[in-house]
């Protein structure tokens, strides 16, 4: 284990993006102090190190902050040299932003259009996200792991789909049919989630489920407090 | 047959301004390639078949592998050519996060932003200047924090962030004559000024970003290109 008493680690128990950085975290084998923030009413610790967007999660260490997730887990990376997650290769590293980036910014849009929207709008963002899912599919032909034989960085950007795209079609009720259409990533779900690292950190189902279940019920459209 | 042509090719626009981010990086590190210069109305066969997800430019293509999405190709650059020219990224984590943080920030805010002031798409002009002329404040304090007193986000070289904000940069002026209104103020944001000046009369710069001149008339050609009835 890595003893680093500096580490703190600002976030939210449903929220994927904060999972995401304590998943690296966990792999790497850093000790960190967790903090639980009420997003209906932030702390000051929160606003004083997030004035800019204000949403979790936040990494603090050594008393810098560092925001937005992929930053983070580059920092992570960059800063705690075991256990490696992304690639030393340029070309393949170029490869694990492309897809991270791809899923946070494009599979996200369409995901959120799909858990907010309603009929013809609803129907267009799920054919958007299975387009979306055949690219991921085809890029997982012939590996366990978006990373190779291990989890590694694009697994951990794609890793929210593994499980709170379920959570999403059962709170909004859509299916996005990759167990039938997708075999590659419906395959990858499942091993994702089997990781010791991943499975012993992930937050419980149901009351995942009734969070955005409610959230959805809000009716607003606005982004979701994280990134 | 063997490919004859440079190893690095460089599929873009002279228009566009996120093309112009990798040809900066390429500058910056003396890398030699070829220009493959995109028609805006018509995709290429080579842009479709080297990046089938997106379909945009740039793409680098090495060594006949292709490189997608403008700030993922300025690392590559950074990371390929170690041995020439200073580094792109700063060394230390920390930094390197800043770097990347505002480079995301920059890319989520100004281009809508940007969009809506120029007025292809409807929205509201004075709001969308007030969060611009906003962001550019966050920005300048950014930049002094960043520069530790040097002119670039960089420091005394043009480095990752000066490239990634460059690209937004150079649509202020085309942005402010199209609607006829001020948002680069040296009284309010006198580093990012200074700053802007001598980015754009870098060598690795001025001669590959498009003039004011070329981005209204780009501008106007699309508009109207794109309003025209349909025959």
């Amino acid at each position: 284990m890595v003893a680093s008493a500096a580490v703190r680690l600002f976030g939210m128990w449903a929220s994927p993006a904060v999972r995401r950085v304590e998943w690296a975290l966990k792999l790497k084998g850093i000790e960190y102090e967790y903090i639980e923030e009420d997003l209906s009413n932030k702390s000051s610790s929160l606003l004083e190190f997030n004035p800019i967007n204000k949403q979790v999660p936040v990494l603090v260490h050594n008393c810098n902050p560092i925001v937005e997730s992929l930053v983070i887990l580059e920092y992570i990376d960059e800063t705690w040299k075991e256990n490696p997650i992304l690639p030393v290769d340029p070309l393949e590293r170029a490869k694990a932003r492309f897809w991270a980036t791809f899923v946070d910014v494009k599979c996200r849009e369409e995901s959120r259009k799909a858990f907010f929207m309603e009929g013809e709008e609803k129907e267009k963002a799920i054919e958007n996200l299975q387009v979306q899912l055949k690219a991921l599919d085809e890029e997982l032909e012939g590996k366990k792991f978006f990373s190779g034989d291990h989890i590694g960085y694009t697994d951990l950007a794609v890793g929210w789909m593994a499980f709170w795209l379920g959570v999403a079609e059962e709170a909004a009720g859509f299916k996005a049919n990759y167990d039938v259409k997708f075999p590659n990533f419906s395959r990858w779900m499942k091993d994702f989630l089997a990781e010791p690292v991943i499975k012993d950190n992930l937050p419980p189902r149901e009351k995942t489920v009734e969070f955005f279940r409610a959230f959805k019920q809000l009716g607003s459209c606005t982004k979701v407090n994280q990134k | 047959m063997a490919d004859l042509g440079k190893e690095v090719k460089l599929v873009g626009s002279t228009n566009s301004l996120f093309t112009c981010r990798p040809r900066v990086a390429l500058n910056l590190k003396g890398v030699d390639y070829d220009f493959l210069q995109e028609k805006w109305w018509q995709k290429s066969d080579l842009l479709l078949e080297s990046n089938p997800v997106y379909k945009k430019m740039p793409v680098l293509i090495h060594n006949n592998k292709p490189v997608c999405e403008s700030m993922i190709i300025v690392e590559y650059i950074d990371e390929t050519w170690t041995s020439k020219g200073p580094s792109i990224l700063p060394s230390d984590p920390y930094d390197r996060a800043m770097s990347r943080f505002w480079t995301a920030y920059s890319d989520d805010k100004f281009p809508s932003l940007l969009r809506v002031l120029m007025g292809p798409i409807p929205g509201d002009i004075p709001e969308a200047r007030e969060q611009f002329v906003a962001s550019l404040q966050l920005l300048e304090a950014a930049l002094k924090k960043c520069s530790k007193g040097k002119i670039f986000f960089g420091g005394d070289n043009i480095g990752y962030l000066d490239i990634a904000l460059g690209s937004h940069f150079g649509w202020i002026e085309a942005t402010e004559k199209l609607a006829g209104i001020r948002l680069l103020e040296k009284e309010t944001v006198p580093r990012l000024v200074e700053w802007s000046e001598h980015y754009f009369a870098h060598p690795a710069v001025k001669d590959i970003m498009p003039t004011t001149e070329e981005l209204v008339a780009f501008v106007t050609e699309v508009k109207s290109t794109l309003s025209a009835p349909a025959k």
